[in-house]
């Protein structure tokens, strides 16, 4: 019986997904409904734009959760990523306090008195009102908890990710002068990665590992369906059959998810019913991003067409 | 289930899947919410916890399919002709189509209960009885290929083997129609059971025998590596190359060290109004490495050479300030090479372009004192490698002992051992005395220890 409940569960997440636009396999829904359940950050990892961002705006929006980014890059550090001290802040009070400290310790008589009232007012300086969170922070003081994007956090650096662990395994962070901070509700946590660096094992450990590939070519007609709405079927079909072809090919960048719904988007611009090589040809800009992959790709365009026209037949 | 999963994790580890007790508690968790009765799903969950990279996805996937093949069969295979169906149909085909009901009602009482189960042709029930007989026999301690035939008989002897002889032994007299078909189900068992033993070794033992052949490789004398395990060795370079770049790779950034921390004194000094009575500091950097590697490339060292090139391209990853000189009769630099191609063109390039020659040590060290002496700096480390065997050439010790000078530290790693140093025309004892460490340097592990050692001076 429990498993019964749990699959509709991640039926749930795919439908809850779906409506928003995110049309998830089942390995992605898995993914999802299983970081929930067992509390643990999903690292995605994948090529450019096949929809790693997407998910977490997805998740985002389906569950009515603010989503709180943090981009990552070389240099990126503690505070930037999750607090710092409002310098600027301090520095003004202790100016205006400089006066008031005439006044507090005007009732004392001897030095040590004054030291005893000084001792009351305590580390001010370090106290909450001089943080400035930054968006780790940020996340951990959701009272309703949210989506937490750690963006390509492969462009980051080592010690960057030590940083991280404390917050993927226990969702708390420690501040030297405040103590440890723990999430008012556990955040929902999406790490990215392009793979550009190997990160560490022990972050890797934290997190359920998620690879998301190119999607197959239903899933991919499914996405477009829910994408571009305007587009025709045959087209549809005609365009993802073609997008494969070109996958096929060795490439220096393959056109990914986000690219085939811009083509999507142009073609229906363009108010095409179905593929030419003349338009084809023309539009190819929009799914290759170099000269040489479109010169590569443009010999082989017709072929393409053709080949994506027969596996209609078929499919 | 939860038996079957600890066996999966063992089974998972053997295909290389690194899989800690943390890992498996996770999985536990996530196998309690999914459930068991979905296998997709039980293998997207498991993939999820288990699997760290796109690699151990695949492996662990191959394995998974693997793993659960086992049982799946008592489902699908009462239903569909396997072939071990049809090795045993041919006794009974007049009555195939009800074959098992006649089968059942056929055997006399007497007979023990393995003779039963085989002649009532129960598949379900063989099977199970096969995986608690290897359950019994613990089929998941098989390591090497050798033990199949152990692991064969211990699993017949778990399921009752002597009791069906006995059977089969009493059945020759009395019934022989009914005792030849025993023995031919008999046989269709010793099928299966060594086919759920090849199955269990190729589940549990992959990662003993790689192990093993992996501390035999790294053992073995680089320079009589037979052909077929090179592309074995270099792979093992690579990963200890890669052990090594994990381990001693910079952080990229960190350049401005030594400078005034301005955000760390101005907070330090908040409290005393900004009057910044304690300064803090940017972290002095450490000793930044400087190697210079010298790799002899002669045909007497050619084998070895291919190793060495293919450490220092990895060194070349590490160390930030690496120069690199290859050398049979004259030498060469190569670091440019090194750094901008891959291993492999790397060195078919380098090894066209000095390689394969007789060797003179003499003559190249008087190029490189000619045109890189000046690389050389009192932080240099400069690493030799080569057998020094300079065919009754003069050996220009003179230079190697300015080089020496010049520099901080004089590695020289010989493949050769120790033994033959002197021998013949092996200059290597008027070499070592400008050496500050000589070592011997023919297997992967003492390549590695040497590399690690140089590398580690520095950090």
């Amino acid at each position: 019986m429990a498993d019964q409940k749990a699959s509709t569960s991640i039926e749930a997440v795919q439908s809850g997904l779906a409506a928003q636009g995110y049309i998830a396999s089942r390995q992605i829904a898995t993914a999802v409904y299983l970081s929930q359940q067992i509390e643990k950050p999903i690292l995605v990892e994948g090529p450019a734009g096949v929809g790693k961002t997407e998910l977490a705006k997805a998740i985002a929006a389906w569950r009515g959760m603010k989503m709180i980014r943090l981009q990552c890059y070389e240099g990126l550090d503690e505070a930037k990523a999750l607090y710092e001290w409002k310098y600027a802040k301090q520095l003004l009070y202790t100016q205006i306090l400089k006066d008031k400290l005439g006044e507090v310790l005007g009732g004392a008589q001897t030095l040590h008195a004054a030291l005893e009232q000084l001792h009351d007012f305590g580390d001010v300086f370090f106290s909450k009102e001089f943080v400035e969170p930054r968006p780790l922070l940020q996340a951990l003081e959701q009272p309703g908890g949210c989506v937490l994007l750690i963006d390509e956090i492969d462009k980051s650096d080592a010690e960057f990710e030590s940083l991280l662990l404390e917050i993927l395994s226990d969702f708390q962070v420690t501040i030297p002068e405040l103590g440890t901070i723990s999430a008012i509700t556990p955040p929902t946590v999406i790490l990215t990665s392009n793979s550009e660096r190997d990160l560490g094992d022990a972050l890797k450990r934290r997190c359920l590992h998620l690879h998301i590939g190119f999607p197959e070519q239903r899933l991919e007609e499914r996405i477009v369906e829910s994408r571009v709405p305007g587009i025709s079927q045959a087209l549809r079909r005609q365009m993802v059959g073609f997008i494969h072809e070109i996958r096929s090919l060795d490439l220096k960048k393959l056109p990914s998810v986000s690219e085939t719904i811009d083509w999507a988007r142009v073609l229906v611009l363009l108010q095409a019913t179905e593929l030419d090589t003349e338009m084809v040809k023309d539009t190819l800009n929009v799914l290759l991003k170099y000269e040489a992959d479109i010169e590569a790709a443009s010999p082989q365009v017709t072929t393409f067409i053709a080949k994506a026209a027969r596996s209609n037949v078929f499919g | 289930m939860r038996e079957n999963l600890h066996r999966f994790f063992r089974a998972a580890r053997g295909a290389g899947v690194h899989v800690s007790p943390a890992e498996s508690i996770d999985a536990m968790r996530a196998v309690a919410q999914v459930g068991i009765s979905d296998r997709a799903v039980l293998r997207d969950a498991l993939l999820l916890t288990l699997a760290k990279s796109q690699d151990e996805k695949l492996a662990l996937g191959d394995c998974f399919d693997l793993f659960f093949s086992q049982p799946e069969p008592r489902q699908d295979q009462t239903e569909s002709d396997s072939e071990e169906n049809a090795s045993q149909d041919p006794d009974q085909s007049p009555s195939s189509g009800s074959a098992s009901e006649a089968g059942e009602g056929q055997p006399p009482e007497g007979l023990g209960p393995l003779a039963q189960m085989l002649l009532s042709q129960d598949r379900n029930a063989i099977a199970a009885a096969i995986a608690g007989a290897s359950g019994a026999a613990s089929l998941s301690d098989i390591r090497y290929s050798t033990q199949r035939g152990i692991f064969s008989s211990r699993i017949l002897d778990a399921m009752g083997l002597q009791r069906l002889r006995d059977d089969l032994d009493a059945l020759t007299a009395t019934n022989p129609a009914l005792a030849e078909r025993l023995r031919a189900a008999l046989d269709a068992l010793r099928e299966a059971v060594r086919d759920t033993v090849s199955q269990g070794l190729a589940l549990y033992a992959r990662e003993e025998a790689e192990n093993l052949r992996n501390e035999i490789l790294r053992n073995a004398p680089l320079a009589r590596i037979e052909r077929r395990q090179v592309a074995e060795m270099r792979a093992l370079i690579r990963q200890i190359a890669r052990r090594l770049r994990e381990r001693y790779s910079k952080p990229r950034k960190r350049q401005r060290r030594g400078h005034l921390d301005v955000r760390r004194t101005l907070r330090r000094n908040a409290a005393w109004g900004g009057v910044p009575f304690l300064t803090a500091w940017k972290r002095k950097h450490r000793d930044r490495p400087k190697i210079v590697a010298l790799c002899d490339v002669s045909g007497s060292v050619a084998q070895v050479s291919d190793f060495f090139l293919l450490l220092i391209h990895s060194l070349h990853e590490v160390v930030d300030d690496v120069r690199s000189f290859a050398f049979s009769s004259h030498m060469i630099e190569v670091s440019e090479i090194l750094e901008k191609k891959s291993p492999e063109e790397a060195m078919a390039e380098i090894m066209s372009k000095v390689g394969f020659g007789s060797s003179d040590y003499g003559s190249s060290l008087v190029d490189f004192e000619k045109d890189f002496m000046s690389t050389l700096t009192p932080q240099t480390t400069v690493i030799v490698l080569g057998d020094a065997r300079s065919n009754n050439l003069d050996p220009r010790a003179d230079i190697l002992r300015r080089i020496s000078e010049r520099s901080k530290r004089l590695v020289w790693l010989n493949p050769e051992g120790r033994l033959a140093w002197g021998f013949g025309d092996s200059e290597m004892p008027r070499y070592a005395t400008f050496c500050t460490v000589v070592r011997q340097c023919a297997t992967a592990q003492q390549l590695e220890r040497a590399v690690s050692d140089i590398v580690a001076t520095y950090q």
